[in-house]
């Protein structure tokens, strides 16, 4: 799809939920409620314990899995499995360039997802929840967040350019 | 009729998590659909070949913002009642380079590993498994942490309260930028042009 429509439809789509529920989109939320959910049912003294993950399980009285990002994520899921098998690129396969092993390349994978988390903890959000959404709200530290984004990825792409081409 | 609704009782809890399941929909079908389940496309953006994800990203950004800023001058729509993440300009800014610089690695960003999982890319689910471990590692060491977390200014800031200007002043420079930024882009790929797909 052409980006620029691509690009209406999700900002539609921000807006509905700014409309509708008065708050963005998002990602890692999901994820951090899932922690919490995790680890409250392991070990609830050490959830309660831990500021960061008690932040995500509210008074108790509800399972922090009852949280709107978490069912906004599966339909994230449910949305692209649908637009790919339409399109025909929903198939099992490995994103990478030719010069990089399949371990390799699932190595950094992982590594990625580790700083990403660091990241968007410490950023209060990712590209989802700060970037797009406090970006369409003129948020301040959302703003500063995106700048920095752009300024991380460039300053490393050289480094790990082999992975890709 | 004014919004949010949820804000204004509408609705309960229970329906926003309907509309939240809906509203996830629409987000990962346009993620798709832009070709952003696919890390190759996303990197791109980064070695200047294809800079879809800033003309998708600030296409969005400038939609939603022109439609909550009108939605508002006419009163529909209550601004303030909209959640505002709370600026803490250190940890963000830290947060924001190691951030990118997992994006370049890894690939993806949280939501767009979602839909490459979701269109079979093994990589982002691997990817997946490192938000996790990352996010849990972050929460353990969260006692060590605090104190940078929790540094910088703590509280709702939008650019135009922070530096006194008229709201509408801000919309329009942003919507300037965006569209040299579109111009500049379509430069930039004529330039660096080697497309991924």
């Amino acid at each position: 799809m052409n980006p620029y429509l691509a690009g209406i439809g999700l900002g539609l789509v921000l807006l509905a939920a700014f409309v509708l529920v008065g708050r963005g989109l998002g990602a890692t939320g999901a994820f951090n409620s899932v922690i919490a959910w995790a680890v409250s049912t392991v070990s609830p003294g050490h959830a309660r314990s831990n500021e960061f993950i008690a932040g995500y399980l509210g008074d108790g009285t509800s399972s922090p899995l009852k949280s709107w990002l978490l069912f906004e994520v599966i339909g994230l899921f449910a949305g692209a499995m649908f637009s790919g098998l339409l399109a025909g690129r929903a198939k099992v396969m490995i994103e990478k360039g030719p010069r990089v092993s399949v371990r390799t390349r699932l190595v950094m994978a992982f590594a990625g997802g580790v700083l990403m988390a660091f990241g968007a903890a410490l950023a209060r959000g990712c590209t989802s929840g700060q970037a797009l959404t406090g970006g369409a709200l003129l948020n301040l530290g959302s703003w500063a967040f995106m700048m920095m984004v752009f300024a991380g990825a460039y300053a490393v792409a050289y480094f790990v350019r082999w992975q890709w081409r | 009729m004014m919004a949010p609704f949820l804000k204004y009782g509408m609705f309960g809890d229970e329906t926003s998590l309907v509309l939240a399941f809906l509203i996830g929909i629409g987000f990962g079908f346009f993620l798709e659909r832009a070709g952003f389940g696919s890390a190759r496309k996303l990197v791109s953006q980064f070695y200047l070949n294809d800079l879809a994800v800033f003309k998708v990203m600030f296409t969005a950004i400038v939609t939603a913002m022109l439609g909550v800023t009108y939605l508002g001058w006419i009163g529909w729509l209550d601004l303030s009642l909209v959640y505002l993440v709370p600026t803490y300009l250190v940890p963000q800014i830290a947060g924001g380079l190691i951030l990118g610089a997992g994006f370049v690695i890894g690939g993806y960003c949280p939501g767009t590993s979602v839909a490459a999982t979701a269109t079979g890319r093994v990589d982002g689910l691997i990817y997946l498994v490192g938000i996790f471990a990352g996010m849990f590692a972050f929460a353990e060491m969260f006692p060590l942490l605090k104190g940078f977390y929790l540094s910088g200014a703590g509280e709702a800031m939008t650019i135009p309260g922070a530096f006194g200007l008229p709201y509408g002043v801000v919309v329009f420079a942003v919507v300037l930028m965006a569209v040299g930024g579109f111009y500049g882009a379509g430069l930039l790929e004529k330039k660096f042009a080697t497309p991924v797909e």
